[in-house]
């Protein structure tokens, strides 16, 4: 239903083919968060995952002794920003997951303070996600979700939860927080999934 | 109500300056479901050759009815907002998607907690629209707004705001770099302690909305917890990077 908006050309004539549709490149970093930050001490972490079978539990130096990685890849956030090639340094979920096993298809990622989002284990595992501890040769500041959140860089950045503190396998798909608030539940930003 | 956001088509019927840097525009959206206060909206422009740009704005304005109010601060370096506020007229057409948002908003309801609100800049857009439902529904629970600005003429929604305080909306105005005559306090930006004497005490259990760019709501939002704040009833909205 687009029509010609009178008067505007817009200022970037070149598209990026790593730009999915309806997002514009940034250069700085947008922090977008639905509340305060929450305080989260580096040598209390431990990254938790429940299943139907069992509880398993990682120190940061158990996760890391697992093997470390650096990526780089875009994020699309789903207020319509795109940041290309961060360089992230962590740990792959497929290595975490090599030592769980469970029969459920779907998980409940949970973080410090109370945020929830679910995606499919089929979009975390297979090179598909990491548990990030640094950004752009740093560590993540409390405000980026600091000292671990979730990389996904395939789904819109509320996937990637800040201040990740662990997930829950589920047999069945179920909302989390903005998922139940109105967002796609799995958010694919190359369809537009943004809205439910 | 059926409030599933949806495409619509928005015709300019009024567009004002609304700061030194801002623009207010009036929208005619006939397919407009109405709209909670806090909510948003993405606006979408399409060039002749089909290049397309999306922003997310909040509305001014809440309920039902077929009229909207953007209020867009020009970020000078834009693609988006310096069209909005320089080049769009009366009778133009944008699309707006909508409304978002179903977290950052306020509804009349039987929560009894006084309601806080505290805006940095711009950030005032949804808040606002909150303040005026409010003073609508004619609730008689507490809600008080903070509001912190560089100076007089970067004030939005000033007559209307000015208007709900001689209702009485508790106001309370910081400026940070220029105050007007007749302000005792010297500008400065907002502390610890000029928030806690602004803000319903913790002990009363506020509900908090917090909107500014991302430096002002981080700091306030920490100042809120650190002062005893339950973390989950202080919900924020931020714009800018860090």
């Amino acid at each position: 239903m687009s029509f010609i908006t009178r008067g505007f050309s817009g200022r970037r004539r070149e598209r990026d083919p790593r730009l999915p549709p309806g997002q514009t490149l940034v250069a700085d970093w947008p922090v977008l968060s639905a509340g305060p930050t929450p305080t989260v001490a580096d040598d209390a972490w431990e990254f938790v995952i429940g299943t139907e079978n069992d509880v398993h539990r990682w120190t940061r130096a158990e996760l890391e002794a697992l093997g470390v990685e650096d990526v780089t890849v875009d994020i699309h956030c789903v207020t319509h920003w795109t940041k290309l090639d961060m360089a992230w340094r962590g740990v792959s979920l497929d290595r975490v997951f090599a030592e769980v096993e469970t029969a459920h298809r779907f998980a409940m990622v949970h973080s410090f303070g109370g945020y929830t989002t679910n995606v499919a284990l089929d979009d975390l595992l297979g090179g598909k996600s990491w548990i990030a501890f640094e950004a752009e040769g740093a560590p993540l500041t409390a405000e980026h979700g600091g000292p671990a959140r979730l990389l996904v860089p395939h789904l819109y950045f509320w996937k990637s939860a800040k201040w990740v503190q662990g997930l829950v396998t589920m047999p069945r798909d179920s909302p989390g927080f903005w998922e139940q608030n109105g967002y796609h539940p799995h958010g694919d930003p190359w369809r537009e999934e943004r809205y439910e | 109500m059926n409030r599933r956001p949806a495409w619509h088509v928005a015709t300019v019927v009024e567009s004002r300056p609304e700061t030194t840097t801002a623009r207010r525009l009036e929208l005619e959206v006939p397919t407009w479901p109405g709209n909670d206060a806090g909510a948003h909206v993405d606006v979408r422009l399409t060039a002749p050759d089909g290049y397309q740009a999306s922003r997310s704005y909040s509305l001014a304005s809440s309920g039902d009815g077929t009229r909207v109010t953007l209020a867009v601060d020009e970020i000078p370096d834009g693609e988006v907002s310096p069209f909005l506020v320089h080049d769009l007229r009366v009778g133009d057409r944008i699309e707006l998607h909508g409304p978002l948002g179903a977290f950052f908003v306020w509804r009349p309801s039987d929560d009894p907690a006084p309601v806080q609100l505290i805006a940095g800049g711009s950030g005032v857009v949804p808040l606002y629209a909150m303040a005026a439902a409010h003073a609508r529904s004619g609730e008689a629970t507490p809600l008080r707004l903070l509001y912190s600005v560089r100076s007089p003429g970067d004030v939005f929604f000033r007559p209307e705001l000015e208007a709900l305080a001689d209702r009485g909306l508790p106001l309370d105005l910081v400026y940070t770099r220029t105050a007007p005559p007749g302000v005792s306090a010297p500008p400065g930006r907002l502390t610890a302690e000029g928030l806690r004497r602004a803000v319903f005490p913790a002990a009363q259990r506020p509900r908090v909305y917090v909107c500014g760019p991302t430096p002002f709501v981080e700091a306030v939002a920490g100042w809120l917890v650190d002062d005893g704040h339950d973390p989950a009833a202080v919900r924020t909205e931020r714009f800018g990077g860090a």
